[in-house]
């Protein structure tokens, strides 16, 4: 597949200026390559701003467009303040999971970190963003910018009518439940913007009419008695928002579809959120062989290949664990090492990896690196593919920390006792219902005073934050009457952590 | 096949409205830091930006998140020491302990304060929000006394110096095509008639000539159109609109006698300066004349104002009596809004007070929009105080303050122009 002789191609420019029809001329080289590796894009529509461009784009998540909300500006603020300083570099490009994909480059990049920003966005990102389950089965790449253009228009709309600040409330309560608005089962449907835009009214309308119903008591009073018993909602809700948006008696159609809005966003990065090693790994594992293969071409030259291979490499790069810079696993060191390791497991495979890994070792590696790329997230694809290899590269050991006990504990080590045992922690660690604390709709007391009831089901009895209470009063003034939480605890007794209103005073 | 899109020269502001929301949304905290930062630094900053600190948990968004506690295990990279079983004194908080199990905070925490730079506008915006100019709005309805000329389309009559000629000829042309297009029309019948009766191979002389006839007296009608009208001509019209002064003036007076030593003409300057930059916020143009006085005095540069020193007793009247002079020479009251601010560390001759009185009331505070008097002094208030006291309860233009020290200047320039509720003021209408 990969032809390893050097060719005597005269090599491109490796500037460090970059133009246009350089650029153009790396990426068809790029392009070509790519190919060769079936890496399957949606087209690309690269585009170069300058770092305050970089910053705008960086406050509004990435996307192109958005809608306003001031929490962007303090983003905007805070990135600005920090890349001022010099705390902060900025990122060498963002790439949007839209069809085309957008990617962004920096005008400040070097022909070379171009390059390296092509390969690693443009088809590492992109072909992943295209492969990947879960990005094909939860998010629609052509529909998301019409949808975003779509929000952005609403949420100015309504501004207008019915006032800024009303606005802001509403999407202040949504961002604070925004993680408690996503489908985790159910695959949302693709609509186009103008589809997008009729249905709005329809659905506003609807809506409306089943809301009053809902909440309408029945004149048969027999009839009432014999639903009065019944548990509504019939099975706990983990989504919320959607929840809120169906079922809440007193808002506006406008303001159900302000949550639907924010719903839809949260929709979209729940992905991206779940596939963090594995979408810098696969992005990482491409600009390393493609680049590679150019050089290996003759098409670039020998400083050029220093250049990128000094910030490949730190970007790789993870720092132990009493380094200063530690911060925790970093995903592109992670994600780029297990999928080098998957291609030497096929390529040059031990007695280890066949007795560890018997359904890759020796296998094809392009095959397999596709497959694991198309069919796991980070979760997953950590407990089928880290190699025994890569724990003792890393050194990596499982820490236990139990707050009954004032000390904690190795519970593992990358030994052949402990293998089995960190693979599964790391897995666990990026399981995203870990990560969120469980909390679901319990209950409304629809034939009562209509509370709302949250509960909590703590895992190995790790306590909610401080911020709860915060949160209650949002999900207050999206409800509108009392909001309840309570924690299932473990020896099955119900208490209650908080409860709004109860100290119910500020509306911010 | 890629894209290339050169997006470098797009708007840059796109986080613009964003940030005025962020910045709207925390007025009062800014605010709050803005005033505590103008008691600290220096006045003559005020050109710049200002650093603004908001505590952290202000601007925070809350979510549903863990806290640390019950159990959790994590994986580190990097083990140089540790075999499985091995307990650890646990790390400090935020240390290589890395984040606690499912921390789902974004930011790093262990920073209290959110902190961040304003532009000078914004900064001035803050500054001087909830002041008004004094009297402002009045100045604007009651003084449009500048007329503006312009062009307003075209009148039928005029003086001769404003006939617009293309236009008269134009109409002309109108006209004469309206009158005669019918005419020669039938010119042209007629003379196709006339050659198909030459054409014919019989002869017509007495038809012929009849035609002819017809022609001729028609063209005879045609010649009869004049060339050009009385109702063609069109004359370029004017007409007046009134502009609202946007001009001002500021006087700067101040005592420069002995007792004024260098400290107290400091306040007097920042004090100075604040007043200007509220006016150019207000009026597009602001001149500032600069009158020292001590027993005379004189109109001077900047420069001069701040920095030479004299000595000498004070007459403070000459000072008002040089303004009055300048304003009346220079500074119509029609057109200029005129502002003062007097600074002085109240020593005045006992005998010239009641005059300052007399003049301000009389001739200086009807063509004044605002006059300001500020003492700077920590002694006793003396005769020049008590004179001015007496104005200020009369005439609502007038208002004077105490200054102990430099802290002082700010809220003293805030309650200066804090939201003018003093009742109607008339002077304006006197000139």
């Amino acid at each position: 597949m990969a032809p390893a002789q050097r060719n005597s191609n005269s090599p491109l420019s490796d500037g460090p200026d970059w133009t246009f029809s350089l650029l153009e001329q790396y990426e068809a080289q790029i392009d070509r390559v790519a190919k060769l590796y079936r890496l399957d894009i949606y087209p690309n529509q690269i585009e170069i701003i300058t770092a305050e461009q970089m910053m705008d784009a960086y406050a509004s998540i990435g996307m192109p467009i958005n809608y306003s909300h001031w929490s962007f500006g303090k983003k905007f603020i805070a990135s600005e303040q920090s890349y001022k300083r010099g705390q902060m570099g900025l990122a060498y490009e963002i790439v949007i999971n839209s069809d085309p994909c957008i990617a962004y480059l920096m005008e400040e990049n070097t022909i070379t970190m171009q390059a390296l920003v092509i390969a690693h966005a443009c088809y590492g990102h992109n072909s992943f963003f295209k492969g990947n389950y879960l990005f094909k089965t939860w998010t629609d790449a052509s529909s998301i910018i019409d949808y975003l253009v779509f929000a952005k228009k609403f949420v100015s709309d309504c501004e207008e009518k019915y006032g800024v600040e009303d606005v802001e409330k509403i999407m202040d309560s949504c961002h604070a439940l925004m993680n408690y608005g996503v489908d985790r089962y159910k695959r949302p449907s693709k609509i186009s913007l103008t589809e997008e835009r009729a249905r709005q009214a329809d659905r506003a309308e609807y809506l409306q009419s089943q809301v009053n119903d809902l909440w309408r008591t029945l004149p048969q009073s027999h009839q009432a008695k014999s639903v009065a018993a019944e548990h509504f909602p019939s099975e706990p809700q983990e989504n919320i928002l959607y929840f809120i948006e169906k079922k809440a008696p007193l808002l506006e159609p406008w303001q159900r579809e302000l949550i639907r809005v924010v719903r839809k966003v949260s929709q979209y990065f729940y992905p991206q959120k779940q596939t963090q090693v594995m979408n810098e790994g696969w992005a990482c594992f491409w600009h390393y062989h493609i680049l590679q293969h150019l050089y290996d071409d003759g098409l670039v030259s020998d400083s050029f290949m220093f250049e990128f291979l000094h910030s490949h490499t730190s970007v790789v790069a993870q720092p132990e664990y009493n380094s200063p810079y530690y911060s925790g696993i970093n995903p592109y060191a992670l994600g780029f090492a297990m999928f080098m390791d998957i291609k030497r497991m096929c390529t040059e495979p031990t007695a280890e990896d066949y007795a560890a890994m018997p359904d890759i070792a020796g296998k094809d590696w392009l095959d397999t690196v596709h497959f694991a790329m198309q069919n796991f997230k980070d979760e997953s694809f950590i407990s089928q593919f880290l190699s025994p290899k890569v724990m003792r590269d890393f050194k990596l050991f499982a820490v236990r920390d139990d707050s009954d006990k004032d000390y904690v504990e190795v519970a593992a080590i990358h030994d052949e006792q402990g293998y089995q045992r960190v693979r599964e922690t790391l897995s666990a660690q990026y399981n995203l219902s870990n990560l969120e604390p469980n909390i679901q709709i319990y209950q409304v007391d629809a034939r009562g005073d209509r509370s709302l009831t949250l509960r909590y089901v703590p895992q190995n009895g790790i306590p909610l934050a401080s911020s709860t209470q915060q949160v209650l009063k949002h999900l207050h003034r999206l409800w509108g009457f009392d909001v309840k939480l309570e924690q299932a605890n473990a020896d099955g007794t119900i208490s209650t952590l908080a409860r709004c209103p109860s100290d119910f005073t500020d509306s911010r | 096949m890629a894209h290339f899109i050169d997006r470098r020269l797009n708007n840059k502001g796109k986080s613009t409205v964003n940030r005025q929301r962020f910045l709207r949304r925390y007025k009062d905290q800014i605010k709050r830091s803005v005033a505590d930062a103008v008691s600290e630094r220096s006045v003559t900053d005020v050109e710049h930006g200002e650093h603004i600190t908001i505590p952290t948990r202000d601007v925070s968004e809350p979510v549903f998140h863990t806290a640390p506690g019950g159990i959790c295990e994590q994986v580190h990279p990097g083990n140089d020491q540790f075999v499985s079983g091995d307990q650890i004194a646990r790390p400090p908080k935020g240390g290589d302990g890395g984040q606690g199990c499912g921390d789902a905070s974004d930011t790093g925490n262990g920073e209290d304060e959110f902190s961040f730079q304003i532009s000078k506008d914004e900064y001035l915006d803050l500054l001087f929000d909830d002041l008004a100019l004094p009297n402002l709005r009045k100045t604007q309805q009651k003084q449009m006394v500048q007329y503006e000329t312009y062009r307003s389309g075209h009148q039928t009559d005029g003086v001769p110096s404003n006939l617009d000629i293309v236009r008269s000829l134009k109409g002309s042309v109108a006209r004469r095509i309206a009158l005669t297009a019918g005419k020669k029309r039938q010119i042209k019948q007629l003379e196709a008639t006339i050659q198909g009766f030459i054409d014919d191979p019989h002869d017509h002389p007495i038809e012929i000539a009849a035609l002819r006839e017809e022609i001729d007296s028609l063209r005879s009608r045609i010649k009869r159109v004049p060339f050009i009208d009385i109702f063609d001509l069109r004359f370029k019209h004017y007409a007046k609109r009134p502009i609202p002064t946007s001009k001002a003036v500021m006087f700067c007076l101040m005592d420069v006698s002995g007792s004024m030593d260098q400290a107290t003409k400091a306040i007097a300057k920042r004090f100075y300066i604040l007043l200007y930059l509220f006016l150019t916020r207000n009026y597009k143009d602001v001149e500032v004349v600069y009158i020292r006085h001590h027993t005379q005095a004189k109109e001077v540069d900047e420069q001069e104002f701040f920095y030479s020193q004299e000595t000498g007793g004070t007459i403070v009247s000459s000072a008002l009596k040089l303004m009055l002079e300048i304003v009346k020479s220079r500074y119509d009251a029609q057109e200029w809004n005129v502002y003062a601010a007097q600074a002085s560390d109240g020593d005045n001759w006992a005998d010239d007070s009641p005059n300052c009185r007399k003049l301000l009331t009389e001739a200086l505070l009807p063509v004044t929009r605002y006059f300001a008097y500020i003492e700077i002094t920590q002694r006793q208030h003396q005769s020049l105080w008590r004179e001015y006291t007496q104005i200020q309860d009369t005439q609502a233009n007038f208002a004077m303050r105490h200054i102990n020290s430099e802290a002082d200047i700010f809220p003293t320039f805030r309650a200066l122009f804090k939201s003018q509720q003093k009742g109607e003021y008339d002077g304006a209408s006197a000139a």
